[in-house]
């Protein structure tokens, strides 16, 4: 088996042997061409949680913005640049004082790829994703993070055709940073609701994971 | 094609079992909830699943849930919800009506 692929050293579990033999059978079989395997890798690695920290922090300096990447989330992230074309919907939803949001696909691992990349493995796992719709406020405390008593918990399961991302709140204490310091603050964890974002001199919870 | 139900209609999913490949979670046949929006048309999956053309589009919905519906034990706040997405003709009307 070839050693090009970069992510390949670390995957050594059944799962990446299987996916290794049919990606050669398909190759072999002229089913899929090796520039194809290629393009596909690049398309994956060329989008990453940083897409979902720009339009974050977009969002939090510009109440426009905000507004068009809660109505059109595809359209906000064109006007900053990215690729979302993909033929699920892209839905952004809003943290609030009143409401936290978490996002989950029970049925397999649905994320909103084309702008964030592979989601990390924890989403994928069966315990996140059964845990997430019937307790969530306990995994989110497992994650460090523990919403307000008074807060509503708002869990969205990907069952179909939408992808879904959170915008989560502009933690107070950083009204003098920029943009780019505001992304800093915006974790893959937040954009998908298990953690909140914290101003830089906050501790970052020491039993957070993932 | 007519969109069946609307915000605020109070739905109930199916509770039928079907093999293969479907978009409907388990956890939430045969339970009631609201309609939060209409979000669109789209080639059904259990169809494209298998090769098929998904035609013609079905009304998918976002479905609003509330937790201490779906769960005897939960352990949260009464205002808890859970949204799922669901595909019309996983969608029966349900008690209280249109909204």
């Amino acid at each position: 088996m070839s050693d090009h692929h970069p992510h390949e050293e670390a995957a050594t579990s059944p799962y990446a042997a299987r996916i290794r033999a049919i990606e050669a059978l398909l190759l072999e079989k002229g089913v899929i061409t090796e520039p194809e395997v290629q393009d596909g890798i690049s398309y994956m690695e060329a989008r990453s949680p940083a897409n979902g920290a720009k339009l974050v922090a977009r969002a939090w300096v510009d109440d426009d913005f905000e507004e068009l990447l809660l109505s059109d989330g595809k359209a906000a992230a064109s006007a900053l640049g990215m690729d979302p074309e993909h033929p699920a919907e892209f839905v952004v939803v809003k943290n609030t004082q009143r409401v936290h949001n978490l996002i989950v696909c029970t049925l397999c691992s649905c994320y909103p790829r084309a702008i964030l990349g592979r989601p990390p493995d924890w989403y994928k796992s069966f315990e996140y994703r059964s845990r997430a719709v019937r307790e969530p406020r306990a995994v989110m405390r497992e994650f460090g993070f523990e919403p307000p008593e008074d807060v509503e918990v708002l869990v969205h399961d990907s069952t179909a055709d939408v992808r879904y991302m959170v915008l989560p709140m502009r933690p107070s204490g950083t009204e003098d940073l920029g943009e780019e310091d505001l992304a800093a603050l915006v974790s893959r964890d937040c954009l998908v609701g298990v953690s909140v974002p914290l101003a830089p001199d906050r501790p970052i919870p020491t039993d957070a994971r993932g | 094609m007519v969109v069946t139900y609307g915000p605020g209609d109070r739905v109930r999913v199916v509770p039928a079992e079907k093999p293969g490949h479907v978009r409907t979670p388990s956890y939430l046949k045969g339970k009631s909830g609201w309609v939060e929006a209409v979000i669109g048309l789209f080639p059904n999956p259990e169809e494209l699943a298998y090769g098929l053309s998904g035609r013609p589009e079905k009304n998918l919905y976002k479905v609003g849930f509330k937790q201490e519906d779906l769960w005897d034990d939960y352990e949260g706040q009464a205002e808890d919800v859970l949204y799922a997405d669901v595909y019309e003709h996983w969608l029966e009307p349900g008690e209280g009506g249109t909204a």
